[in-house]
């Protein structure tokens, strides 16, 4: 996997947009059982309704799972410096999630030079679930 | 409301193996399909010693272990009023099939909001491998609702 060139990458650049299948029960149940969150408020529609929820919805850190490969799909995962994201609304049954990043600074640090993207994951209406931020090494 | 006292609190060390089938599981959770992140001959080929952890991967370290819902279950938070406010990742090395990991996690601040509605905790962790060298830091953002049926 080639590098993306720091000089040839620009303050506005987009990434090129991961659009995920609408997430399904199967979805969460499979996504508990790899990712160690067992919490039955996104597996059991019984649990979440005696919460309170309308029913099961998405682990957080699915949709950010799901920028990681974003990320991943853009630069190799060796150049990865660091990702935050702030979880904002929840994700429920049958939403298509868009993963989207775009250059926002151009930097060097510690004789590196990066790239600071912002990143977001949206359904069909352009709400936004997750937003963050990541830093990657350019070559 | 939680006490502050547990401001500073380290948490029950996690030792995690990072295992191909686990990382075949996480690849297919989440849609990944690309070969480097399946097999090992193609993780070779792209340069990795074997099946890279994907970026979020590690987070399964200390809720295989129990760490967090272990806290909650003793502070008597039930799993139904907290949410995943904000996660941070930091990566120092690259993290393989075959590590052995260790997670050290710290409560580093309990704040409230809202009048006492909403409670955060802060969590912070260090992951080191088998080598004794720290691959990643990782911050947690948990919010507790303390208003009761809010769907929010």
């Amino acid at each position: 996997m080639n590098i993306p060139d720091w000089n040839a990458v620009n303050v506005g650049d987009a990434l090129p947009t991961l659009t995920l299948p609408a997430i399904t029960r199967t979805t969460l149940a499979l996504f508990a059982g790899a990712s160690g969150d067992h919490n039955p408020i996104h597996i059991d529609s019984d649990f979440a309704k005696a919460a309170g929820m309308p029913d099961v919805f998405a682990q957080g850190m699915l949709p950010m799972a799901y920028l990681a490969r974003l990320l991943t799909n853009w630069v190799p995962q060796s150049r990865l410096r660091q990702f935050n994201v702030r979880f904002s609304a929840m994700t429920a049954i049958g939403t298509t999630l868009h993963c989207s990043g775009v250059v926002i600074e151009k930097l060097e640090s510690g004789g590196e030079r990066l790239a600071k993207l912002h990143l977001a994951v949206c359904d069909d209406h352009g709400t936004p679930k997750i937003k963050g931020e990541a830093l990657v090494a350019l070559a | 409301m939680i006490d502050p006292k547990h401001i500073g609190r380290q948490l029950p060390p996690a030792i995690f193996e990072v295992e191909k089938g686990r990382l075949r599981f996480f690849a297919k959770a989440t849609g990944e399909t690309r070969s480097e992140y399946l097999e090992e001959s193609a993780a070779h080929a792209a340069g990795y010693p074997s099946i890279p952890a994907p970026p979020t991967f590690v987070f399964a370290a200390e809720l295989d272990a129990g760490t967090l819902f272990s806290l909650l279950d003793e502070l008597q938070i039930p799993l139904s009023r907290i949410l995943h406010g904000e996660q941070q990742f930091n990566y120092f090395a690259p993290v393989h099939a075959g590590d052995v990991l260790t997670v050290q996690s710290t409560i580093t601040d309990i704040y409230t909001k809202r009048s006492g509605e909403l409670e955060f905790v802060i969590k912070d962790s260090t992951v080191s491998n088998q080598h004794g060298q720290q691959v990643l830091g990782a911050r947690s953002v948990i919010v507790i609702r303390n208003q009761s049926g809010s769907s929010s």
